[in-house]
């Protein structure tokens, strides 16, 4: 896996006349988790579009390996850097398997048939995302946790070096939230896959990533260790919202515990 | 590990196994529908006229009967089988479970079309009806898909439906305001709006074939365009699918499917909805297999509905589009009711 690593070049990009994005520069760091953060409507989807080739941006480039994502081919870009989104539909009655099988499009040709390394992919897949069970069981029976780790198993399928999730966590249980970032390391350790992914939460965010980048209007605030970004002035400036921040017990990275103007011993003045 | 890329194998094995036995069944069911629809009508005939009327001996009346009936089962079977499959594309470039030629107008615009092109331009030939039709069914469908998509949500099935079925409206009433002062043309016109494979012959078939063949190509190389658009744009596009192009290459190919059929045979409803949402239930969601049994079911149920019309008014026969009107209307209020009406 020698590449040059994903990276963001005075980026400028929005929807109709909104520039949601402005001249943004950001380089992901090869093989680590990195998770962006930031306020509702600060560009954190947006970005993870662009980085994808979802959006074309106004200004500005994403480069892959040093060559610019939106003039590589859709199919090859695909066997490289696979995105996971917010809210993918699912057909109705389709089972596990034939789902997690959609993994391998880009890696067949136009009249390419279904080959045994595609059924190892497939099976590789099911077994990291412990889904293996349900191979044959339909989609639309599954819990929202299940359901969630087919998808990824479906991102994994397509075996590629960089995987960005929007918000993977989104409607899950805390235990299935835990389960899913679980997963993501795993995946990172074992097969060195550079993960990028929009979180919402944001000690969980602090605990499972290498990077953090914090967003603010369109722009990144801050980028680094945990450590360095979740700083009390940092959220304070990014989220508006006042905060202490302690280490969190059990794993030694910061822990943000908001102020409000309830039920806290310091007012959220101080 | 092996063991289980064993069972992922067999997996995907049974389900294959399950569907090449639905197949064999739909092959037997189209085989059953075409013998009926050559012996029965309003006169039977039995196997021995069939055979000699199919190698064209017309010396008796009952030989003759076979000589008109054969033509008459390829049409039905070649409109029904280009109107299942592109139904069935149809509810996959618009992920609507309620999407179908008759329903999302198409083939209302493509038969205004053709009797514009009748009524003021004094179009008298098949090949002129075909490309008056396609013409139609691509507008229509690119208006209908315009106007379903303004607002919130984008193109939602049910406001892709609800755009549908006004388009379908008006453009019938326009049809009939065109024909209704033209008493030259309106009876050849109206046995054809109303939907018939009565009047096929070979040379009513051979015109549309072309179309018919690009049209069902263009459809069947989308299954696996289908597939991914199934998940959502964002999800089809990052497993590397050019969604703008594989949705307009796919409606391309629905719209030839269309305008050709409804040219030959009136604009007819329903085929297209009910037999994808039939398929869907015996081979699931992969368009790869769903394609083609769309194509084989919608020939069968167009020849059996077709059977069907002339039986009932024995001795006289209704027109094939009445009857597909009837059988699917219940379906339709199914699917409504049935399954949640949602995106595919």
């Amino acid at each position: 896996m020698p590449m040059q690593p994903l990276t963001v070049e005075t980026l400028s990009a929005g929807y109709g006349q909104a520039a949601i994005l402005r001249g943004l520069n950001l380089t992901v760091p090869t093989g680590r988790i990195t998770a962006i953060v930031g306020a509702n409507a600060c560009g954190k989807s947006t970005l993870l579009r662009c980085m994808s080739r979802l959006l074309k941006p106004e200004q500005g480039q994403v480069l892959l390996d040093g060559r610019a994502i939106h003039r590589t081919p859709p199919r090859e870009l695909a066997r490289r850097l696979g995105l996971l989104p917010q809210t993918p539909l699912a057909p109705g009655g389709i089972t596990v398997a034939d789902l997690v099988s959609h993994g391998r499009h880009p890696h067949k040709g136009l009249l390419a048939r279904w080959s045994a390394e595609d059924d190892r992919a497939v099976a590789r897949a099911l077994t990291a995302t412990r889904t293996d069970t349900l191979a044959d069981r339909d989609l639309d029976a599954l819990s929202g946790g299940q359901r969630q780790r087919v998808w990824i198993a479906m991102a994994l399928a397509q075996e590629t070096d960089v995987l960005l999730l929007d918000e993977p966590t989104t409607y899950l249980d805390i235990n299935h939230q835990i389960e899913v970032l679980d997963l993501l390391v795993d995946l990172n350790r074992d097969r060195q896959t550079t993960i990028v992914m929009v979180l919402h939460d944001l000690n969980l965010a602090a605990r499972y990533a290498d990077t953090l980048v914090a967003m603010k209007n369109g722009a990144i605030h801050a980028a680094g260790p945990p450590q360095e970004v979740l700083t009390e002035a940092t959220v304070e400036q990014a989220f508006g919202l006042p905060c202490r921040i302690i280490p969190d017990p059990t794993s030694g990275k910061p822990m943000v515990l908001p102020l409000g103007r309830h039920n806290t011993t310091e007012s959220s003045a101080a | 590990m092996s063991d289980i890329a064993l069972s992922a194998a067999m997996t995907l094995a049974r389900s294959r196994h399950r569907r090449l036995l639905w197949l064999g069944v739909a092959v037997l069911v189209l085989a059953g529908a075409g013998v009926l629809s050559v012996s029965l009508g309003t006169r039977d005939v039995d196997w021995r006229d069939i055979v000699a009327g199919a190698t064209g001996t017309t010396d008796t009346l009952a030989r003759a009967v076979v000589a008109v009936r054969v033509p008459r089962t390829v049409m039905a079977a070649l409109a029904g089988a280009a109107l299942g499959l592109a139904g069935a594309v149809m509810q996959g470039v618009t992920r609507n479970p309620l999407a179908d030629p008759g329903i999302l107008g198409v083939n209302a615009g493509a038969a205004m079309a053709v009797v514009i092109g009748m009524a003021w331009f004094g179009m008298a030939t098949l090949t002129g009806y075909i490309w008056a039709a396609i013409a139609g069914a691509a507008l229509t469908a690119a208006f209908v898909y315009a106007i379903g998509s303004v607002g919130r949500g984008g193109a939602t099935p049910l406001k892709l439906a609800l755009a549908g079925t006004a388009t379908m409206v008006a453009t019938s009433s326009f049809t009939t305001a065109i024909i209704l002062p033209r008493n030259d043309i309106a009876g050849g016109v109206q046995a054809w709006q109303v939907g018939g494979v009565g009047g096929a012959s070979f040379d009513v078939i051979a015109p549309c074939l072309p179309f018919l063949a690009v049209g069902a190509a263009l459809s069947l190389m989308s299954a696996r365009s289908l597939n991914l658009l199934a998940l959502g744009d964002d999800a089809a596009a990052a497993l590397g699918a050019r969604v703008a192009w594989a949705r307009a290459g796919a409606a391309l190919g629905a719209v030839l499917l269309c305008g050709a059929a409804t040219a030959a045979c009136g604009p007819l409803i329903f085929v297209g909805l009910v037999v994808p949402h039939l398929c869907r239930l015996l081979v699931g969601a992969d368009y790869r297999w769903l394609l083609p049994f769309s194509a084989l079911l919608g020939a069968a149920l167009l020849i059996g509905t077709d059977v069907l019309a002339r039986l009932l008014a024995r001795p006289s026969e209704l027109d094939v589009g009445i009857v597909t009107a009837f059988v699917g209307a219940p379906v339709f209020i199914w699917i409504v009711r049935q399954r949640r009406v949602r995106e595919l």
